[in-house]
């Protein structure tokens, strides 16, 4: 079962060859069985799964389920469930069981989706290795000496490994599309705006997009579909029209015109996972697409101006956890501030505080204009070298992180080679476009991920091009030992 | 930009953090060279360049006048380290 | 040495919307301790502030109103600090581009000229909760109800040379906003509030003095105390050879002085941003018409319209023209009467005086506008007099039904019927000869003993005017 598509899964329900409590149940046993080497999940909700279930398997026999009744998935643990420990990774909010539903949780139970649990994540969200969290890190399911890169590793894990069909996931400056590759699955962070993010917990608010992880383009699509839409709790979230991302699946590609930037392909880029994304892109070729040399010419001006602009947003936006009205509060307080800064130390994990006092050093009197102000300038630079590229091309395509998996441990305590590893993908943040990972050939048996960047709300156009690439190649098919059988 | 031990301890002040005197050396460090990397944008020449504040070039909704609420208190509450007679405690804040 | 005073205020004003700036929460005024705080006022992970409608349209009326820019954007920033009344660890507020840009309002100074006053900007932000200081055993509570309650920050330029001039400044405001409708004015329940910016230099120097901010003043009397003990510690203190620092001062009425609040004295550095969460504001020309149009008659033009349409003196259309409730119900009963002067005297008058004692406002009168209308209208047709209209209006007043009724059920009408009146005089000169005859002789001032005594006979009710002719004609026949 647990190498279906959803299709399949939703086909299976619905015509009795097994119930959504059995279903349910078969990916808690693989949890049970599996999670134990590789720390995907923070908290497993076996009760509220089956009953969820339970309640799918009603709606199936009274003909009202739809296409994802019964089918289970997790949460990134970012996203608030009513009743449910939402941690964000952090022991801040170890013991917050949340008063309410972020919209994405709310969509995706009113689609019918049993909720296994809440899956493990780089602390706030601040990482690209999934080593930061407070519950420890998370293997690489391709080889648990590896990190499954982050901050959604949980999730990405927890679909590579089989223990679920799709997770939610977010994605502030790669954090979806990073894990995605290194897990050798599919992820999409849409365009800014067009998943709400009431709900999700916030790390930098211009930037964080909710998203999905699934094997496939075309489960993803159908995943999207029911998370999407304008929310009117968050004034950020888009008034464009929600789409059925399943319609274009099948759209042909011939005449489709790539970009490649040559700005992706420099210094730094393993020749392995180049070889692998170069030989993608000769495979879309062959499917009738044209590939288009562009130029990025901001693109290295991405890093340093999203490390201004990510721990600025994140110095505010982690004030709210003061130990006043939920979270950690350190053990008697003499006064006001030792409350504050105990219970704050004690709360926050290193990158988080790094991360913290580097925004507020940014937003300091003296230094605004000199960095946010200017990170701020570079990213319309940024964006605009974006709006002219797909004044010429359909989609813009590259690896999504220089190497495969690194291994645990190694890059940990040097913040700034970690953040190195992001050149790829910040920059689609910083524009708020949307963009896809999608499994290429994988190098000494790791996977590699490609990077399809679409142009603003033009996710159903990714998802068709990851859907034939996916039609005519079978690398999103594979599944690291021990965990596909 | 290389920072001092001072800076950091002011940051870390307006931030609400406690770094202990033997990490200081550490974040120093990890924080001077992170703003090395920053730094780079220096060399970018953004004359004319409005600052981009939000991914969308849009504006803001806005919300009718009605009151949607109710009182969860209770629940509200129990997350609570302290609190007492409906108010949330803290240490006691001088005037 | 001569001193000069500058003052500027910070006037706060909380709109009187139902539900918070941000948030779906009730603003309504003393409930249980947090009980109107729901999760975005509570700032719980996650979520996020969508903004009123109805904050941003009175922001609007007031920059409309004191003819001030109301420019096309406005943004919201985060302005950064923690205090457990402030659950983000920012306050949504603005920063560079305020909602209102420069205006400005005339004052009445006490020689009766007019002072232009700048308004330098008014912008849009939330109010805190509130910290209970006592109970609590050496902890503070902490009830966030009022947490995310849309205030306008109103500032002025440093335009305001002394106390008096700042609480004229403070009360032209207090009027304004609440003729406008965007602020109940009510400053026991803190909705009008204000900070002092105060600072002294030597008389002719161009160079402002170091200012020294009072937190907090929630009274007329106190803004024009605290300033005036705040400029006295500051001359003092320079002509003792000390120096005024910037800082943080508290009012202390109890003690009639003014205080360093030094736990806020810590440099601040609040590193405004523009907030993630909201885009920018966009106030397009068709919202500005729409507020426009709602736009009320403003005081100043008010009590111009009421000197030229009714006739009435300065005096009077400044008293009726002090807030929107007196002028609305003047309006209303002088129309209905086209007794303008009279209706001025019983709105001033009478009624000012018995909502003063009952602590109401017009809004709350006991009498209302229609019953005041009748009244005056039996004291114009001649069927009550004057005084016997002081009775009915208590009468009223107390509840004992309308003005025909109560005149019908006391007999109080007037006596106006000549051969009614004759018999009275009739019986007064019979029971009176030795007057009568004085009178004859020509001690022409006990006139005056007649006309008491025929009006006491017919206990108050006889015309007035026609016992005068009757008694003229029967005492000089």
């Amino acid at each position: 079962m647990h190498n279906k598509s959803l299709t399949e899964l939703a086909a299976d329900l619905r015509a009795g060859a097994y119930t959504s409590v059995e279903l349910t149940q078969h990916f808690l046993d693989r949890i049970e069985k599996h999670d134990g080497s590789l720390n995907s999940f923070i908290t497993v909700t076996a009760d509220i799964a089956l009953a969820q279930a339970a309640e799918a398997d009603a709606q199936i026999a009274a003909g009202t389920a739809g296409p994802l009744t019964g089918i289970p998935m997790a949460h990134k643990d970012i996203f608030c469930t009513d009743g449910v420990k939402t941690s964000c990774g952090s022991k801040m909010l170890d013991n917050f069981i949340s008063p309410y539903d972020a919209t994405v949780v709310e969509k995706l139970k009113a689609a019918g989706m049993p909720m296994l649990g809440k899956t493990n994540m780089d602390e706030f969200a601040m990482g690209s290795s999934n080593e930061t969290s407070f519950y420890g890190a998370v293997k690489n399911p391709w080889d648990t000496d590896r990190v499954p890169g982050g901050s959604s590793g949980g999730s990405a894990a927890a679909v590579a490994a089989r223990l679920a069909p799709i997770t939610t996931g977010s994605d502030t400056g790669g954090s979806i599309r990073q894990p995605a590759s290194l897990t050798g699955i599919t992820g999409i962070k849409p365009t800014y705006g067009r998943v709400s993010r009431f709900g999700m917990i916030a790390y930098a608010s211009s930037l964080d997009q909710g998203g999905v992880f699934a094997r496939d383009a075309a489960d993803c699509a159908l995943v999207l579909s029911a998370m999407s839409g304008f929310d009117e709790k968050d004034s950020t979230s888009s008034e464009e029209e929600n789409v059925d991302f399943t319609s274009s699946l099948d759209k042909s590609l011939d005449g489709l015109r790539i970009g490649v930037p040559k700005e992706y392909f420099g210094e730094g880029l393993d020749e392995g996972v180049s070889t692998s994304i170069k030989a993608a892109l000769e495979q879309y070729k062959a499917l009738g697409a044209e590939i288009v040399e562009i130029e990025l010419p901001n693109t290295g001006l991405a890093i340093p101006s999203y490390y201004v602009i990510a721990p600025a947003e994140c110095s505010a936006n982690l004030s709210r956890m003061d130990g006043v009205r939920y979270g950690h509060r350190c053990e008697n307080p003499v006064d006001l501030e030792d409350m504050y800064k105990r219970s704050r130390s004690e709360g926050f994990g290193s990158e988080v505080k790094r991360r913290i006092m580097v925004g507020t050093y940014a937003l300091s009197a003296g230094y605004y204009d000199a960095y946010y102000i200017k990170a701020q300038k570079v990213r319309r630079k940024i964006k605009e070298d974006f709006v002219k590229a797909f004044e010429n091309v359909d989609v813009i395509m590259g690896p999504v992180a220089p190497t495969t998996a690194f291994k645990v441990g190694e890059k940990k305590d040097d913040p700034v080679s970690m953040y190195l590893s992001d050149i790829y993908t910040l920059a689609v943040n910083l524009a708020g476009l949307p963009a896809i990972s999608v499994p290429v050939e994988p190098v000494a048996g790791l996977p590699v991920g490609l990077q399809i960047i679409g142009n603003y709300f033009d996710e159903s156009r990714l998802l068709n091009v990851a859907h034939q690439f996916q039609q005519a190649t079978d690398w999103h098919k594979q599944s690291p030992e021990g965990f596909g059988g | 930009m290389s920072l001092t031990a001072a800076d950091i301890k002011k940051i870390s002040h307006l931030a609400r953090l406690a770094i202990d005197d033997a990490d200081i050396e550490q974040y120093t460090e990890n924080l001077s060279g992170i703003l090395g990397l920053v730094e780079q944008m220096e060399a970018a020449d953004v004359a004319d360049i409005e600052p981009m504040a939000n991914a969308q070039d849009a504006t803001q909704r806005l919300r009718d006048d009605v009151v949607t609420e109710t009182n969860h208190r209770e629940k509200f509450q129990a997350l609570a380290p302290v609190t007492e007679a409906g108010l949330y405690l803290v240490p006691k804040v001088l005037e | 040495m001569e001193w000069e005073t500058v003052i500027g205020l910070e006037i706060h004003a909380q709109l009187s919307t139902k539900s918070k700036l941000f948030s779906g929460s009730s603003t309504a005024y003393g409930s249980e301790p947090n009980t109107q705080a729901n999760v975005v006022d509570l700032a719980m992970p996650g979520v996020l502030p969508v903004l009123n409608t109805d904050a941003v349209r009175k922001a609007v009326m007031f920059g409309l109103a004191i003819d001030a820019e109301v420019p096309d954007i406005s943004v919201f920033a985060r302005k950064n600090y923690f205090y457990p009344d402030l659950p983000q660890g920012y306050q949504i507020s603005q920063f560079d581009k305020p909602i209102v840009g420069l205006g400005h309002l005339d004052i009445e100074l006490e020689n009766g000229e007019t002072k232009r006053i700048g308004v330098t900007r008014a912008h849009l932000e939330q109010d805190a909760g509130k910290s209970l200081h006592e109970d609590f055993a050496g902890q503070t509570g902490v009830d966030l109800n009022r947490s995310g309650t849309p205030l306008l920050e109103i500032v002025s330029e440093p335009d305001l040379s002394n106390a008096k001039e700042a609480v004229a400044y403070m009360r032209k405001i207090h009027t304004l906003v609440q003729f406008l409708g965007i602020c109940d004015g009510n400053m026991q329940e803190g909705s009008f509030r204000c900070d002092a910016n105060v600072s002294v230099r030597p008389k002719g120097q161009a160079k402002l003095g170091t200012r020294a901010e009072l937190k907090n003043i929630n009274s007329f009397k106190f803004v024009e105390r605290g300033i005036n003990i705040e400029v006295e510690r500051q001359i003092d203190l320079i002509e003792a050879g000390g120096t005024v620092v910037q800082e943080t001062r508290l009012f202390d009425p109890d003690k009639d002085e003014t205080r360093s609040m030094r736990s806020k004295e810590e440099a601040n550095d609040y590193r405004y941003f523009p907030d993630p969460d909201l885009l920018p504001v966009a106030i397009t020309q068709e919202l500005r018409d729409s507020v426009r149009a709602e736009l009320p008659e403003l005081p100043e033009i008010k009590k111009q319209r009421f000197i030229d349409q009714f006739e009435l003196s300065e005096f009077d259309a400044g008293v009726l023209t002090s807030s929107r409730a007196s002028s609305d119900y003047f309006e209303i009963v002088a129309l209905a009467t086209g007794e303008a002067k009279l209706s001025a005297n019983w709105v001033n008058g009478e009624l000012a005086s018995h909502l003063n004692k009952a602590e109401l406002d017009f809004a709350d009168s006991k009498v209302t506008p229609e019953q005041l209308t009748s009244l005056i209208k039996r004291i114009t047709d001649n069927t009550i007099s004057g005084s016997t209209a002081k009775a009915v209006f208590e009468a009223i007043w107390n509840g004992e039904g309308d003005t025909d009724q109560i005149i019908e059920a006391k007999g109080l009408k007037k006596i106006t019927d000549t051969g009614a009146i004759e018999a009275i005089i009739d019986g007064i000169i019979e029971a009176n000869p030795g007057q009568y005859e004085q009178y004859r002789s020509g001690k022409d001032k006990l006139f005056g003993f007649f006309v008491g005594q025929t009006m006491k006979a017919s206990k108050g009710q006889a015309d007035p005017a026609e016992v005068n002719r009757l008694l003229k004609s029967k005492l000089d026949a």
